[in-house]
This record gives C-alpha cells, sequence and structure tokens, in this order.
C-alpha cells in the first residue's frame, strides 16, 4: 500500500490548511531511495509545507506519511531518520563550528573520540578542514552553509531535507554549491529531498523534478521529461522559456495553429480537440518568408551572449525566438518549426494563463524608441496586440 | 573617535558635563571623605572601623543572593511563557508586568506591610477561616519578599528580551539533530538566554544589597541592611567619612561581582552590556 521496494518516503492525499485555507491539496509522492528529488515551484505553491511535513515540524490535516512503509504521522522530528538544512541555516550562534557539527552525535552519546574523527571527516567532506575553532559567526554564508550541511550529514540521515540551501548565495557561489552538493550526494549515496524556486538549480541537480504550483502537484519527471514534455501550461511556462499557442488536433500527428496545419509527434486526442502547443524559442528557426511556415515582423532584438533573443510579431501573437543569427528589427522574416519541436498538451485550468511576448516586447520598444511621441499614449498598440 | 568633527564634540558636550557633574564629581566625593578625617587628613581609619559592620554586610549579600535566585527562579518561566506568545499578547504581558514599576516604591512597600502585618490582610484571613495566625511581618522572609516584589521586573524583562529574539529555527534545528525537548531546553534556549540571566542578575542583586528602606518598613529595624547603615551615618550620625567608606565597600563589591558576572556570561555569547 506504500509504492514499491526502494520506496524510502510515501506521502498519501496529503492536505493541510492554514487559517482555514488549502495551502496542500492532496499531495501524492513516493520519493525513491538513493535519489536527488526537487520541489520546484513558485513561492507559495506548498513545496516548504511539504518539506516540513517529511521533517515532522509539520502535521498535514489529511493523509498519511511513510517512512519505509511505516506510518510517522505523529513521529517527532527528533525521532526520524531525516535531517534538514535549513533555508538560514540556524547554526547555533553559541557554538563554534565544531560544537555545531557534534552536536548531533553528542546527543546520540557517541564517544569523544568516534566525534572528534567523525567531525574531521564532515568537514573534510564539505571542504572546510581546520575550521573547528571558528565561531560560526564569523563564516562568510557559504562557510556557515557547509557547517549547516556537515552538521545535517555526521548523523548519517538516510534522507537528508534541504529547504532552499543555497538560495541566500551569489551567483557564482551557487553555481559551484550545485556542483557540490550533487558531489556530496553522490559520495554519501543517501537521499536528497531539495526544496527551490529556481527552475535552473532543479534542472541541473535533479535526478526527479516534482513541478508544484497553488498546493498541488504538477509533474513529477526527470528534468529531460519535464522540460521537453511538460503536462500544462504552467510548467512549460515556469520552466524556461517557452511560446504557447492554442492549437486545434484535428488528427494525430497533425495541428492547426493559425489556420495551418503543423506536422507534429503527438498522438492520443480526441478528433478536433482544442489544445495548448508548446514551442521553445531555441527550436525555431528563422528563414525567409517563402520558406517559412509562418511569417511575421521583427519587434525586439536582444543580445543575450550565446545567442540573439529575437521577438516576432506573428499575426499578432508575439513569438520569441532564440537564434545565433542576427535579424534587424522591422524585417520581415519567416520561421520553420520541425515536427519534434512541436509539443501538444491537453488544455487545462492554466490555458490562457500564459502566452506570448507581447508584454515583454512592448516594453522593450517604449525603452528602445526614445523619439517616439511621448504625449500619446500606447493605447493604440495595445489595441494591436 | 580619533578625529571626531568639532560639531561632534559640540554634541557630546552636554553629556560629558553632566557625567562630570553627577558621575565623576561625586564619585570623587566618595572617594575623598572615605580616605579623610574631619579635619581634612588622609586616613584609613574610617576602614579601619568597618569591622563592626561585617555583619551587616554578610547580611545584606546573603539577603540579597536570596531574592537574586528567587526572583530568577520566579521570572525564568514568566520570560519564557511571555517570549512563546504572539507579539501582541507579548506587548500586554510586558506592559503588565512594569505596571507595578509605575507607582511609588515607598508606597508599594508599605501596602505589603499592611498585608503582611500580624493583624493584616493575610492574619485576618486566616483568622476568618479559623486557622491560627503566622507571624510574618519584621522577619527575614519579609524583607526578602520586599527585594523581590519590588525587583522581579528587573529580572524578567532582560531574560524575555533575549527569549524573544531567540528564532524558531534553532529549536527546530535542535529538533532534527534529535533533541528531545528536555535537550531543546538545556542546549539551546538555556544558553542562548545566558546574557539575559546575567543583566537579570545584576540588574536584581546590585539594587537589593544597597537598598534601605524595605528592611526597616518589613524587617521592623531588626535586618540592619548596608544601605540603611550608610542612610544612617549621613542622615543621623553625620558621619560622612565612615558612610563614605562603607559605600566605597559596596561599590567595589558590586563592581567585583558584576565583573564575575560577565566574565560567566562571556564564555557563552563573547561580551555584555550592563
Amino acid at each position: 500500500m506504500t509504492g514499491s521496494e526502494s520506496c524510502i518516503i510515501s506521502l498519501r492525499g496529503i492536505t493541510k490548511y492554514y487559517n482555514g485555507e488549502a495551502v496542500l491539496r492532496g499531495i501524492n509522492l513516493d520519493i525513491h531511495d538513493k535519489e536527488f528529488i526537487t520541489l520546484l515551484g513558485p513561492s507559495g505553491c506548498g513545496k516548504t509545507t511539504t518539506l516540513r511535513i517529511i521533517g515532522g515540524f509539520v502535521t498535514p490535516d489529511e493523509g498519511d506519511v511513510y517512512f519505509n512503509g511505516k506510518r510517522v504521522n505523529d513521529v517527532p522530528p527528533y525521532k526520524r531518520p531525516v535531517n534538514t538544512v535549513f533555508q538560514k541555516y540556524a547554526l547555533f550562534p553559541h557554538l563554534n563550528v565544531y560544537d555545531n557539527i557534534a552536536f548531533g552525535p553528542r546527543l546520540r552519546k557517541m564517544p569523544e573520540s568516534e566525534i572528534s574523527r567523525r567531525v574531521k571527516e564532515m568537514l573534510e567532506l564539505v571542504n572546510l578542514r581546520g575550521f573547528e575553532r571558528r565561531s560560526v559567526n564569523l563564516l562568510s554564508g557559504g562557510q556557515q552553509q557547509r557547517v549547516a550541511i556537515a552538521r545535517a550529514l555526521i548523523n548519517d540521515p538516510k534522507v537528508l531535507l534541504l529547504d532552499e540551501p543555497l538560495g541566500a548565495l551569489d551567483l557564482k557561489l551557487r553555481k559551484d554549491m550545485q556542483v557540490e552538493l550533487k558531489r556530496i550526494q553522490q559520495q554519501m549515496s543517501i537521499t536528497f529531498i531539495y526544496v527551490t524556486h529556481d527552475q535552473e538549480e532543479a534542472l541541473s541537480m535533479s535526478d526527479t523534478v516534482v513541478v508544484m504550483d497553488m498546493g498541488e502537484i504538477q509533474q513529477i519527471g526527470t528534468p529531460e521529461e519535464i522540460y521537453n514534455e511538460p503536462v500544462n501550461a504552467f510548467v512549460a511556462d515556469f520552466i524556461g522559456e517557452s511560446n504557447i499557442l492554442d492549437g486545434i488536433m484535428v488528427d494525430d500527428l497533425d495541428v492547426v495553429m493559425f489556420g495551418r496545419h503543423f506536422k507534429c509527434l503527438d498522438k492520443g486526442f480526441a478528433k478536433n480537440e482544442p489544445v495548448d502547443v508548446v514551442v521553445r524559442p531555441e527550436d525555431i528557426d528563422i528563414v525567409s518568408v517563402e520558406e517559412g511556415m509562418l511569417s511575421g515582423v521583427v519587434t525586439n532584438v536582444t543580445f543575450k551572449g550565446l545567442h540573439y533573443e529575437i521577438i516576432i510579431d506573428i499575426e499578432g501573437f508575439k513569438w520569441m525566438v532564440q537564434t545565433t543569427d542576427y535579424w534587424p528589427v522591422a524585417a520581415v522574416v519567416g520561421i520553420k518549426i520541425d515536427p519534434d519541436a512541436i509539443h501538444v498538451m491537453k488544455k487545462s485550468k492554466y490555458s490562457g494563463a500564459f502566452g506570448d511576448y507581447s508584454s515583454f516586447s512592448d516594453e522593450h520598444e517604449k525603452l528602445s524608441e526614445p523619439d517616439a511621441k511621448p504625449e500619446q499614449p500606447p493605447a493604440e498598440e495595445e489595441i494591436v496586440d | 573617535m580619533n578625529k571626531s568633527s568639532i560639531g561632534a564634540r559640540l554634541a557630546a558636550a552636554p553629556y560629558l558635563v553632566w557625567s562630570v557633574l553627577f558621575v565623576v564629581a561625586p564619585l570623587l566625593m566618595v572617594v575623598y571623605y572615605a580616605f579623610t578625617d574631619d579635619s581634612g587628613n588622609f586616613t584609613f581609619l574610617n576602614f579601619a572601623q568597618l569591622g563592626s559592620y561585617s555583619d551587616v554586610f554578610v547580611r545584606s549579600i546573603w539577603f540579597s543572593l536570596i531574592a537574586t535566585v528567587v526572583c530568577l527562579v520566579l521570572a525564568y518561566p514568566v520570560a519564557y511563557l511571555i517570549a512563546m506568545r504572539h507579539e501582541r499578547t507579548q506587548r500586554v504581558l510586558v506592559m503588565l508586568i512594569m505596571l507595578p514599576m509605575w507607582m511609588n516604591f515607598l508606597l508599594r512597600t508599605y501596602s505589603w506591610m499592611a498585608i503582611l502585618e500580624d493583624t493584616g490582610v493575610i492574619n485576618s484571613i486566616l483568622s476568618k477561616l479559623g486557622l491560627s495566625p503566622v507571624h510574618m511581618i519584621n522577619t527575614p522572609g519579609a524583607v526578602i519578599l520586599g527585594m523581590v516584589y519590588n525587583y522581579l521586573p528587573y529580572m524578567i524583562l532582560p531574560i524575555y528580551s533575549v527569549l524573544a529574539k531567540l528564532e524558531r529555527s534553532m529549536i527546530e534545528a535542535a529538533q532534527d539533530l534529535g533533541a528531545n525537548r528536555w535537550q531543546v531546553f538545556t542546549r539551546i534556549i538555556l544558553p542562548h538566554s545566558m546574557p539575559g540571566i546575567a543583566s537579570g542578575l545584576t540588574m536584581v542583586f546590585v539594587p537589593s544589597v544597597s537598598t534601605f528602606y524595605i528592611s526597616q518598613k518589613l524587617g521592623g529595624g531588626k535586618f540592619d541592611l548596608i544601605g540603611d547603615t550608610i542612610e544612617r551615618q549621613f542622615q543621623t550620625s553625620y558621619n560622612y567619612h565612615l558612610g563614605a567608606a562603607i559605600s566605597f565597600v559596596l561599590m567595589v563589591l558590586i563592581l567585583v561581582c558584576m565583573a564575575a558576572l560577565n566574565k560567566f556570561a562571556a564564555d557563552d555569547e563573547g561580551g555584555l552590556l550592563i
């Protein structure tokens, strides 16, 4: 009743209310041994609450939590075989680095000689050799983070919970720590449950990504699945850039957008079913009007280093295209989309909430055209859109 | 401080004048009187007389120690309970703790006389209930009660303020690492509240040890404390030199106590206010 053999933690129908408002609605999730699983979503989606339920700091109002098939709803945090790296590290300010890390083993009455050896080992693991006697108050954010990880891992948890652990670090340090966390997870060969709102972080570190929104799980899958085959407009929009269009699935492998037939690889929809279509900006080729499947006008070009981000207005829908070729503003161009670049999704409550890049381009037009008549309100443009 | 502008110096001037007039000068006068005789000659004679007051010193310190410990035992749970409430409730409760302090000190002590007297409030209730009366006024217990009652808020407030700053995530982190409730208390909450306890101890002990009046009213004059003795030297015997010498020794005693306390708190935190 609690999932497969290798399943170390199972959540079944978890619901949680705060002040009468549901922050989690019927969460079902299986977490496997030695897996790096990431709960990803915008703030307020319920990912931290889910983590705190696993840690034992929050009791679900409905549903059950199983560890290795045993129901643990009422087991207090200190009796659970998991350890947590808290968002702001929560190091004990009255203890030095050594005593912080030794906190867990001392509670379990481990002999001091053994503790000393283990602390050393942990400091080595997190690259803080020789930091034993330092005050934690004088460490940098990255160093505090490492102490927090060592303090959790010294207890040999089966599962490590990480609540946005890199949120307070700067970009460069965050990248380094991502690599390091992944290394630590593989070296210790334990399960990491990682909470973040940073999709890039989730994609680059995880074995499994759980995308959440409004207290519900939207999709569970590998990073590739989540990126290439989002189940709805929310996932498509939240993970990476995407053009989300209205389409009609006239038949298997045949979707109609803008009154034109496009070949695709999707099937299994009802005949003439309205659908959402995702086309990633990097999968679109800009070609001449004659060669193009659709044609429109370039309204904005931004140099991004690796590529140009080009906004093309096609019959009022503003597409984002990422390409290494430069096209000037006002150029009339065609676009070409290969069948495997088209991903068709069922309509959902998110349909229509995310679409084209018109707000993006409007903003840039105003900024990049200083000689446009300033008195004139931009109402015309909005009507056109 | 090394290169402060003229403006900054001018702004500091009133405080400088204030401290010279009302802190430094009185201190120097105490020292001067303590080490001179009536004709203004340098002498240690004032201190030589202190031997006969050793019982007063011992009693003062002993009573104040008991009062301080009682305050700590009473104040800690109160401070903890307040700190665990919602912020708005906390403000109300802190107000209630401070409320008695807005009333005059003498008045509060007088009311305790009325409560504790042989024919006072407590004993009349006891006799109405048919119980035999209890003698409470003019006992060491009454004096210590007076100290505890008057100085309890000074213990509650500093402990409350450090506990209120304790982050919830510290407690969760400790639980997460395997600490049960008792271990969370002894290993996280108690060490964290040490600075508050240390300032509470000072803020209760110092006024208790130098207090006068409480023992005169609640102790019936049977338990002379240092404060009463000093007061008598200045008000009745007009022996400023002996009074100053007692004050001087008391000051040194308090300084030693504070230094010891600060060291004890600094072991955990690293520096302390008071």
